[in-house]
């Protein structure tokens, strides 16, 4: 059985002053080996607690995540992670940082070179082989951040934010490197966003999770992505459709944002 | 109550002090902004307005406007060694640059005495101020006429000289003579007469004391000249100090340093690693870094010297205590500074446990450890010196405590010079150490 399957995974915990927090309920999902989803929701709603958990990096109160057949139990580079910023080795060249999952493995620099280089190309950064991490723009630094995760081929590519710290140009050419990654790779992808435009666009299937507890509240399934791998992106923001699911998306979480802050203002 | 009243008064005589050193710092400054005014016109007519940071407009509170001007540090360091020369009477100096010296040369005065009797008669006193370790030549005595008779007397620069008149007058102290006027001016208990180079007061007992003008150049017994020092600098490494060549003693404390500080790391490191990945470790020894980093490793000395002796073993085990807590804690720091999305990444990779420590945790630890090397380096150096001060055969601090007893002051401020460039150098050294082996530090 291949794929990622999220099974019923609840997740409580206790805080210091006795109160505990649900930050997931009941979620479950499947997704298929070369899928893209895309998750989005008001903050507390609990998407990173949800992809740290498929990560491996917390162990989730109830349920349990299936990768391949397989239960997860901790991390694993099977699971390849892409941060929003700073998860770069800085004592360690752009080459050095890209070949660091193969090293792991006991892959002599040598024996990955090749590889590298090529991922390198890739997501455009052959002039900027040999230069230290810190020199880099904060785009290019994601695209090492890319490169890092392919070179060590995961089968699912866990992505938290990893365009939220870059201006919007180039997070437009980013967005099209993502789908352009995502389309000749064939991996199973998870992207964490806070911006709708960007869910949509990715997004083969999106994601909206409600708060207060964190729980799948509407899925959809969205033609953009396999448009947006041929096409401008700006081209496909013009369509009406895509016009029409942005301004729903938003209305909902935009409510969802208010109860949120209706619940606190009544408790004042 | 009491207390109180005392270090008020300790206060308040402080505050007198600085006080009446307002004036020379006032100055001081006024000579600082006179040389920046100086240095902004002639940079004005030298200059034009061109790279970027004169055509800045505002650079009032611009931090990066703000930088180091190498001319004011020239000027600076240059106005330090011209007030020490001047007022040393450096020979290195022009004389015109000198600050008014001590009064040296033949000096005369007359003395009125009067008998019981009210008899009066005048003598005169020829004297030579001479300097400390001259030869001199005392002029030769006529003794003249009435009962009063004539006076020769030497005196050393800086020092004064009581006169018994009246050891070969023919009227003395014991028949009721005393002295009444000096050149003519009249002079008792507790009223000075003031010659051209010369102070002269009467004494309890009825004699004169002699104090030449002193000028306001320090005596080299309080401050040496530039060259003085230089000269010392020049026979202490080649003839050594108390049996040890200059190198050694220098070689000997900055050897302690090294082996304590190197110790102290070896220990400290691996203890901030433990407190930094385990929460065991952390509660086991928190209580006694925290404990002990606030001690002063200075405070130590006493107890180091009751165990250990004035020897080697004392040294490098003070070093040692000061050096330790400093690395632990900046290991510890490093450790536990490790962005959690850094770890989370490696473990992504497929990376283990060991790797992670070494590949992540350590280099990244490694820009704290560095700032808590060059801080340890620090206080080891300050500390050694001080324990040098209090005891030791051979080192900088024991060089200058032992010349201090002998009033050798040119020793002293060598020392301390010295001192100063080799902790500077010290710094310097692991600056350099730092960029090379951490460039990334702070670029995370």
């Amino acid at each position: 059985m291949s794929g990622l399957s999220i099974q019923n995974i609840s997740m409580r915990f206790d805080l210091p002053n006795g109160e505990c927090v649900q930050a997931l309920k009941d979620v479950t999902l499947d997704l298929k080996a070369g899928e893209l989803m895309s998750v989005l929701g008001p903050s507390g709603c609990g998407k990173t607690t949800l992809l740290n958990i498929v990560a491996g990096f917390l162990a989730p109160t109830q349920g349990e995540i299936l990768l391949n057949g397989e239960k997860v139990t901790g991390p694993n580079a099977e699971r390849g992670m892409v941060f929003q910023q700073g998860a770069l080795f800085e004592w360690m060249n752009v080459r050095e940082n890209v070949g660091f999952g193969p090293r792991m493995k006991g892959i002599s620099t040598a024996q990955s070179r090749e590889k590298v280089d090529h991922l390198l190309d890739v997501v455009g950064l052959r002039d900027f082989k040999d230069k230290a991490v810190y020199e880099l723009s904060g785009g290019m630094q994601q695209r090492v951040a890319l490169a890092r995760c392919l070179a060590n081929d995961p089968d699912v590519i866990l992505m938290d934010e990893p365009l939220g710290a870059l201006d919007a140009l180039t997070r437009e050419k980013m967005q099209s490197l993502v789908l352009k990654l995502w389309k000749e790779t064939g991996k199973t992808i998870i992207l964490i966003t806070h911006s709708v435009e960007e869910a949509l666009l990715l997004g083969e299937r999106l994601l909206v999770m409600a708060p207060r507890p964190g729980r799948i509240h509407r899925e959809y399934r969205l033609p953009f992505a396999d448009l947006g791998v041929d096409a401008d992106l700006r081209d496909i923001k013009k369509h009406v459709e895509y016009a029409n699911r942005r301004e729903e998306i938003l209305e909902m979480i935009w409510n969802m944002e208010e109860e949120i802050m209706g619940r606190s203002e009544a408790t004042v | 109550m009491e207390l109180l009243v005392k270090l008020s008064e300790e206060l308040l005589s402080i505050l007198v002090i600085l006080a009446a050193a307002m004036p020379y710092i006032a100055g001081y400054i006024g000579l600082i902004l006179l040389t920046l005014f100086v240095s902004r016109l002639v940079k004005k007519l030298l200059t034009p307005k061109q790279d970027f940071g004169s055509l800045k407009t505002v650079t009032f509170g611009d931090e990066s406007a703000v930088t180091s001007n190498f001319a004011a540090s020239v000027v600076s360091v240059l106005l330090v060694l011209i007030l020490w020369g001047a007022f040393t009477g450096s020979k290195i100096l022009p004389s015109f640059l000198h600050a008014p010296g001590p009064f040296r040369g033949n000096a005369e005065f007359t003395y009125t005495a009067e008998t019981g009797d009210g008899l009066r008669d005048e003598a005169r006193v020829k004297l030579i101020v001479h300097g400390i370790g001259e030869d001199i030549i005392l002029p030769d005595l006529e003794l003249g006429d009435g009962f009063a008779k004539n006076d020769v007397m030497a005196v050393k620069a800086y020092r004064t000289k009581l006169l018994k008149w009246d050891k070969n007058d023919e009227e003395n102290r014991k028949m009721g003579a005393k002295i009444v006027a000096i050149n003519g001016k009249p002079i008792e208990q507790g009223v000075a007469v003031y010659l051209e180079n010369l102070r002269i007061a009467l004494t309890p007992k009825g004699t004169l004391n002699v104090e030449p003008r002193k000028g306001w150049q320090m005596e080299p017994i309080w401050l040496p000249a530039p060259e003085a020092v230089w000269g010392r600098l020049i026979e202490i490494s080649t003839q050594g100090f108390k049996n040890f060549p200059l190198l050694e003693h220098l070689g000997f404390s900055l050897f302690r340093v090294v082996v304590g500080f190197f110790i102290g790391a070896m220990v400290g490191i691996p203890l901030g690693y433990a407190m930094g990945l385990s929460d065991w470790f952390r509660g086991w020894f928190d209580p006694i870094v925290e404990f002990m980093r606030p001690v002063p490793p200075l405070a130590l000395i006493p107890l180091v010297i009751i165990w250990a002796g004035i020897g080697e073993v004392g040294k490098v085990i003070l070093l040692f205590l000061a050096a330790l807590w400093i690395m632990a804690i900046a290991a510890r720091a490093g450790v536990s500074g490790v962005k959690i999305s850094k770890v989370h990444a490696a473990y992504s990779l497929g990376a283990s446990k060991w790797q992670i420590m070494r590949f992540v945790v350590f280099p990244n630890s490694l820009p704290e450890i560095f700032t808590g090397a060059r801080v340890a380096m620090g206080v080891c150096w300050g500390t050694v010196v001080a324990a040098e001060l209090v005891a030791a055969e051979k080192g900088a601090g024991m060089m200058i405590m032992v010349a201090s007893k002998f009033q050798q002051t040119d020793i002293v401020i060598l020392g301390i010079i010295l001192i100063g460039i080799i902790g500077f150098g010290i710094d310097m050294l692991m600056r350099w150490v730092e960029r090379v082996m951490v460039p990334w530090k702070g670029r995370g």
